[in-house]
């Protein structure tokens, strides 16, 4: 399991702005940053949901796909999700094109992404509750 | 008041605190339908110590607003919302509650940033938004609320009538119905309830004076009298329902202050047409360096007189403040008399000095330590070049300057016959090299030399003609003859700087001026010619410099091009073509290139002013009969130095000297040339190069003075020369 430090360096999966969200958190709010990344997750799926849906249309609304995929880049760089936001860009390239093969491509790659860091979040959050139950600490990083 | 959210979290706003804990406290409302966005931007608020109030949806973001008007200080705004436009919102809220709205978005394109800027938003904050971003928001509140008040006081201030003093906070709603109506005719129907409802707002709403209104204002203001234009007829004029007077006042104000800076600004550009005029003395001062360079490089001159004359020539430099001032222009090339365009201070004596610069054409006086000090001094102008000669030692100043003063007379006529050794311009060039990395600024002509090897360099700058100077007692070996590209030109056997040769110079090269100067002290050197000099040759390099064009020497650039460069790129790609051109000079002196040593020559030439200088410390070899008449010719220079042209003679008059002196510094190494010949052809080249300077600089007109000038000059440095060389 990576820290976020290498999660951040060597995977690229978390930029800069998952450390903001880190010194944000203090005593007052120890889960804020579960709370934001949590929040996150579950706008994303939301979204992902809601993109799928377009693309499955007969006649495809681009403008709303748009939107969609806007929002989902807004809140993807919000949290630091580097390669969720990178693909982001892409698929409105391609919905600016109104490349249905390339966007359809994208909301793949978007849905890997997003699940891959999801995926290693959701342990690093874990591993941090288990320390902390066990009464340790986590060493700021 | 707690503020409902129907989805996420909501934090009170604490409407009623005002906000005395300037920025803490700030009552920020965040609108934007991105949860993770909404709750993160919430947090760091907080931690800036704001008062947040979060909501997702822009509609009940407004009606937030409209129920507490007072309640907020700032709104923070997504662009791209379901429900409403976040423009839309940024336009409502500023016209309803006149807030201070920063809007952000992931969308960073410029379009939709410049959208924000049309509608009013007073930020635009790209996503992901930092910390940092939000801290200063507190900025935009200031402003508007500083403006606000500014607004209220001029309207306050303009108006003769009697007007409400409204205080910051509590704005006089006396003109609300006037407020109502305007806003009335700016908004949407529905909001106009609540714009009547104003008496709570804090602020009056802004009126946007559109092209229109601002026209029929103007016109209003026209058909009044601007003297006579006051708030109320102007308003009556205009007949604009829903403006009202503190608008209208506070707007006449603006354009008053407007109309008042127009007419400052057109009085400072007419007067900043006056500056142009000055700059170009350089090329005098680099030429007059040159010629001192190629004067010592003539290594006739004694060192001390090589000293001296350089520092008479750069004192004259910089007292024309052309002389070490890179060719900036070529018709400044004669403004010696304007010390203070580039030099500006108290030279203008010396300008009247670069007269008697003629006086010490060909006469390598022993220059005191003081000139050189005032040669150095003009280097310095020029941007170092004193510094490079003195850091070269005393010893390469002082030969420099000897070299210089040699150069001068030997312009004349030793360095026709160094020319024919082609060895001088060797020594001032090496010398000349390390003095001319000093001033590359300013010494165009001197400068050159800097990178180049040199013998651009000789001609640079004045410090190059003390690092000339150096040569020829120290660093013979060391000139590559960049230096006196003057001196060492065998083509230039085939200037004649007879008369003919004035008409070429003066029509070829700018400074012809220097030239023609330097033709007549040719001619006059020629006459005297203590050793028999060959002045002819000198003249014939003369005309061979002169005509950069025409010359059939294989010169690629013409010495008017070189010189030009030298004096118009002065700084920067001046130095590398003056420092080429003088190069190529000098190359030409030892190749025969008499083109190159012409310019060399115009170089020495623009340094007329240096030369003469030069020349007027040349030793007491150089008949003092040669001095009155330099002096004579000084007079007629002065005449001449009222002009335009009379600053490009100058400028040629400086180079000329500084050629005389590189032929003298030449003419030291006159012992070291195996064949008299090399001198002469080094002189040649140096009055070549003294005639083409002066040609370009001076005018056509007044070539037959320049020539009067150049001629005595010329003869001064021979004399000085030819009785080193003995």
């Amino acid at each position: 399991m990576e820290t976020v430090p290498q999660l951040q360096r060597k995977l690229g999966i978390l930029d800069d702005q998952f450390t903001q969200l880190q010194e944000l958190q203090d005593e007052n709010n120890p889960d804020f940053v579960v709370e934001v990344v949590t929040l996150f997750f579950q706008d994303t799926e939301r979204l992902l949901n809601e993109l799928a849906r377009t693309l499955d249309q007969q006649t495809i609304d681009f403008n709303r796909l748009d939107a969609h995929v806007h929002q989902l880049k807004g809140s993807s760089s919000s949290v630091g999700a580097q390669r969720v936001q990178t693909v982001c860009v892409l698929f409105r390239n391609y919905s600016e094109e109104r490349n249905i093969e390339e966007c359809l491509k994208c909301l793949q790659q978007l849905k890997q992404e997003f699940y891959f860091v999801k995926n290693k979040l959701e342990t690093l959050f874990k591993l941090e509750k288990q320390i902390l139950e066990a009464g340790g600490t986590i060493p700021v990083q | 008041m707690n503020l409902s959210n129907d989805r996420g979290s909501m934090s009170t706003a604490g409407s009623s605190v005002v906000s005395d804990q300037f920025p803490v406290g700030l009552r920020v409302l965040v609108v934007d339908d991105d949860p993770t966005c909404l709750t993160i931007l919430e947090k760091m608020l907080k931690t800036c110590l704001y008062e947040v109030t979060k909501c997702n949806r822009a509609e009940y973001a407004l009606s937030l607003l409209r129920k507490n008007r007072n309640g907020y200080d700032i709104v923070i705004s997504d662009v791209h919302m379901p429900d409403m436009d976040g423009f839309k919102l940024l336009e409502q809220v500023g016209l309803e509650m006149d807030l201070p709205v920063i809007m952000m978005s992931a969308d960073d394109s410029k379009n939709v940033v410049m959208k924000g800027v049309t509608h009013g938003a007073c930020d635009y904050l790209i996503k992901p938004v930092r910390i940092e971003a939000l801290k200063n928001i507190w900025q935009h509140v200031v402003r508007k609320r500083k403006n606000e008040l500014k607004d209220m006081e001029q309207s306050g201030s303009v108006e003769e009538g009697d007007r409400q003093p409204k205080p910051p906070e509590e704005p006089d709603y006396s003109s609300s119905a006037n407020e109502g109506s305007w806003k009335k005719r700016r908004k949407d129907e529905e909001e106009e309830a609540e714009e009547r409802d104003d008496t709570s707002t804090l602020k009056k709403p802004r009126v946007v004076w559109s092209v229109e209104l601002h026209q029929q204002f103007v016109g209003a203001v026209n058909q009044l009298g601007i003297d006579k234009a006051v708030p109320k007829k102007i308003l009556e004029l205009m007949n604009v329902p829903g403006l009202t007077r503190e608008n209208v006042a506070s707007h006449l104000q603006k354009y008053r202050l407007y109309l008042r800076r127009l007419s400052g600004v057109s009085q400072h550009q007419s007067n900043s047409f006056i500056n142009p005029q000055e700059p170009p003395y350089g090329p005098l001062s680099s030429i007059s360096g040159i010629d001192l360079q190629t004067l010592a490089a003539t290594g006739q001159l004694p060192a001390q007189s090589l000293a001296t004359f350089q520092a008479a020539g750069l004192g004259r430099s910089s007292a024309k403040s052309g002389l070490p001032m890179p060719l900036v222009d070529q018709r400044n090339i004669f403004s010696f008399d304007n010390p203070k365009l580039r030099f500006g201070d108290g030279q203008p004596q010396q300008m009247s000095s670069g007269k008697q610069m003629n006086l010490l054409h060909g006469i390598p006086t022993t220059m005191e330590a003081k000139q050189l000090v005032n040669l150095h001094h003009s280097a310095q102008s020029l941007g170092g070049m004193n510094m490079q000669v003195s850091a070269h030692g005393g010893q390469s100043g002082q030969s420099s300057s000897l070299m210089m003063q040699m150069a001068q007379p030997q312009s004349r006529g030793q360095i026709r016959n160094e020319t024919a050794g082609g060895q001088v311009p060797r020594l001032p060039t090496s010398v000349a090299q390390p003095v001319l990395s000093n001033g590359v600024g300013s010494g165009v002509l001197t400068r050159n030399g800097s990178g180049e090897n040199g013998r651009g360099i000789a001609y640079n700058t004045v410090s190059q003609a003390s690092s000339m100077l150096n040569f020829p007692p120290n660093h013979t070996p060391e000139l590559p003859g960049n230096s006196f590209p003057l001196v060492p030109t065998p083509g230039i056997s085939t200037l004649t700087p007879k008369g003919p040769f004035q008409e070429d110079v003066n029509s070829d090269i700018k400074v012809s001026v220097g030239f023609i100067s330097s033709y007549d002290i040719f001619n006059d050197l020629q006459q005297h010619k203590p050793h028999g000099w060959e002045l002819q040759n000198v003249g014939l390099t003369f005309d061979a410099l002169q005509r950069p064009n025409s010359l059939p020497s294989s010169v690629d650039a013409t010495p008017s091009v070189l010189i030009a460069q030298r004096y118009s790129s002065s700084q920067r790609s001046g130095q590398n073509s003056i420092a080429s051109s003088m190069f190529s000079v000098g190359e030409a002196t030892e190749h025969g290139n008499s083109q190159n040593i012409g310019q060399n020559l115009n170089n020495l030439l623009v340094d007329n002013s240096m030369r003469v200088k030069t020349e007027r410390v040349p030793d007491t070899s150089c008949p003092p009969g040669l001095f009155s008449q330099h002096y004579g010719q000084e007079d007629l220079m002065s005449a001449l130095l009222k002009q335009d042209a009379l600053a490009q003679l100058k400028m040629s008059l400086s180079l000329m000297v500084i050629l005389w002196i590189i032929f003298l510094c030449s003419t030291r190494f006159i012992h070291q040339f195996s064949s008299w010949l090399q001198y002469l052809m080094y002189i040649l080249a140096i009055t070549q190069l003294t005639v083409r300077s002066c040609q370009q600089s001076v005018d056509r007109e007044r070539k037959s003075i320049v020539w009067l000038h150049v001629a005595p000059s010329s003869f001064a440095t021979l004399c000085c020369a030819g009785f080193i060389w003995t």
